[in-house]
């Protein structure tokens, strides 16, 4: 099985099986969305945390923290009542689709943004708080630029979100349902050829999936440092 | 600010996308149906003739047999595909579905170590055979999962006297793949239906060791989630694919599926018995 492995994932990756194809683009598009979703609700939602002064904050500070341990089924069964048939969302018929996938990932690494990001911005703003009001900046004004300032370190937040919705098999399995060519994911995938006994496909396509996170992070850390670079 | 607006599109388009794909083209039916019908490789022997001669994309989703029919209950499916007689019964009864049609049938194995600690090797009735593994205490992997097997497998302890509990009865809430790869690591025995089994590349030290009593009958039946209850429901589609399922074309489709020259699943629509 230990070479099996390499060599069906290898076979896999240059017979360009369009299965495979199918199943890696759907796990990147589904993932992916799932991580802007969270960026465009978790950024601001995360500074105005940090800057916000109001009745309840730490509440929500530590809700927000909680929820980075959502277990993933927990999160996959909510988002399944909700859309499911005889749950309130059930008209929009999104159960056992790519969306119903997006949103469960999204409730899975939203805290993890909006909780990354306060941290961040918060850090940031009691360096700076000085030397921005002094240039007559009110705290809601300073978001944009804080939020600019720590972007690298907010790079990581992203990254910790993309690898908690690609690794996870719990909730896409429950709302995507494991549909062959429509909501079947890499994790899914690879649950299944696990429960077929098939453990060198399961493996393969297990090492492909790494791969993958490999490179898209490596190419998000070297973009990074570029970037760090080029603005000195 | 433009960035940001033009994010904010970026990510309307994709979820309008994602959604539009779902909704746009209605040429598909879901069904909930088990483990054993989509792990043995079934479905995907079957479903490109149906799928080509009618464009009606058949969505299946595999779960245990007591999850599909609850899958079913829910409004969540257009058509259940599953294996427990007597759950089915009550699903019709209550409403949920519209009517059961007998679509084919394999058989229950027992599996279990070579060893065979309890020695129940060509045993002809598969109660007794339960009864000595029970006595040996040997390890028994359980799916514990409400699925058809489990439900199967309930039975025989309920036929063989028995209530099974203590240590060497462990209940793994696992489909059958995950059970068989279980058993295989604890050299335990289990209840397994045939297509799996044949299909399954793990095996380990397992071997059949009882097989052929009549009580490890296994009938598959096919229900259209009742239409009055969820207004949703594709009837039409549905339908379809069940009258295809039952027909001479379907059922001929069935019984040519076969693994390493073995027959997975038998056609039982003309048995009448349905």
């Amino acid at each position: 099985m230990d070479g099996g492995a390499f060599t069906t994932a290898f076979h896999l990756i240059v017979s360009l099986d369009p299965t495979l194809g199918g199943i890696v683009a759907l796990s990147l598009r589904v993932t992916l969305t799932a991580v802007l979703v969270s960026c465009l609700i978790g950024l601001p939602v995360g500074a105005a945390l940090a800057m916000g002064r109001f009745p309840g904050r730490s509440f929500v500070v530590v809700f927000f923290n909680a929820l980075m341990g959502l277990p993933p089924v927990v999160a996959g069964l909510v988002v399944y009542l909700m859309l499911s048939r005889s749950g309130p969302l059930g008209d929009l018929g999104l159960l056992f689709t790519p969306t119903a996938m997006i949103v469960a990932q999204t409730a899975l690494i939203l805290p993890i943004v909006v909780s990354l990001t306060r941290q961040v911005v918060e850090d940031l703003w009691k360096e700076y708080e000085e030397q921005l009001r002094s240039l007559g900046a009110t705290s809601m004004r300073a978001i944009p630029t804080l939020l600019w300032d720590g972007r690298f370190s907010l790079l990581t937040a992203v990254l910790a979100g993309f690898g908690r919705a690609s690794a996870e098999v719990g909730a896409v399995l429950i709302v995507g349902g494991n549909i062959a060519g429509h909501t079947r994911t890499m994790t899914t995938a690879i649950a299944l050829e696990t429960a077929r006994g098939d453990l060198a496909l399961a493996l393969g396509l297990g090492i492909i999936l790494l791969a993958i996170t490999l490179v898209l992070n490596a190419g998000a850390f070297f973009t990074g440092r570029l970037a760090q670079r080029a603005s000195g | 600010m433009t960035k940001l607006k033009h994010l904010m599109l970026a990510a309307a388009a994709s979820l309008a996308a994602t959604t539009g794909a779902a909704s746009a083209d209605d040429t598909y039916i879901t069904v909930a149906s088990t483990t054993s019908t989509e792990q043995s490789g079934l479905f995907d022997h079957i479903l490109p003739a149906f799928e080509e001669e009618t464009g009606i994309e058949v969505r299946v989703i595999a779960q245990g047999t007591g999850q599909a029919l609850e899958t079913g209950r829910r409004g969540d499916a257009d058509v259940v595909f599953v294996h427990a007689r007597p759950a089915e019964e009550e699903f019709v009864a209550e409403g949920y579905g519209v009517e059961r049609h007998g679509v084919m049938y394999n058989d229950f194995i027992i599996v279990g170590p070579g060893s065979d600690p309890a020695g129940i090797a060509g045993t002809q009735e598969a109660d007794e055979a339960f009864a000595a593994i029970a006595e040996a205490e040997a390890p028994f992997a359980s799916r514990g999962d409400d699925s058809g097997t489990n439900q199967a497998e309930l039975a025989l302890w309920d036929s063989a006297g028995i209530a099974p509990s203590g240590g060497w009865y462990r209940e793994l809430g696992s489909g059958m793949g995950p059970t068989l790869n279980t058993a295989a690591q604890m050299d335990a025995y289990t209840l397994a239906d045939r297509g799996t089994w044949i299909s399954f590349q793990n095996r380990g030290n397992l071997e059949i060791l009882v097989e052929g009593d009549e009580r490890l009958f296994n009938p598959y039946g096919v229900i259209l989630v009742n239409p009055k209850r969820y207004p949703h429901v594709k009837t039409e589609k549905g339908q379809a694919f069940i009258d295809w399922l039952v027909s001479g074309e379907g059922q001929d489709a069935i019984a040519s599926y076969k693994l390493d020259g073995e027959q997975l699943f038998f056609p039982s629509a003309s048995d009448g018995e349905s």
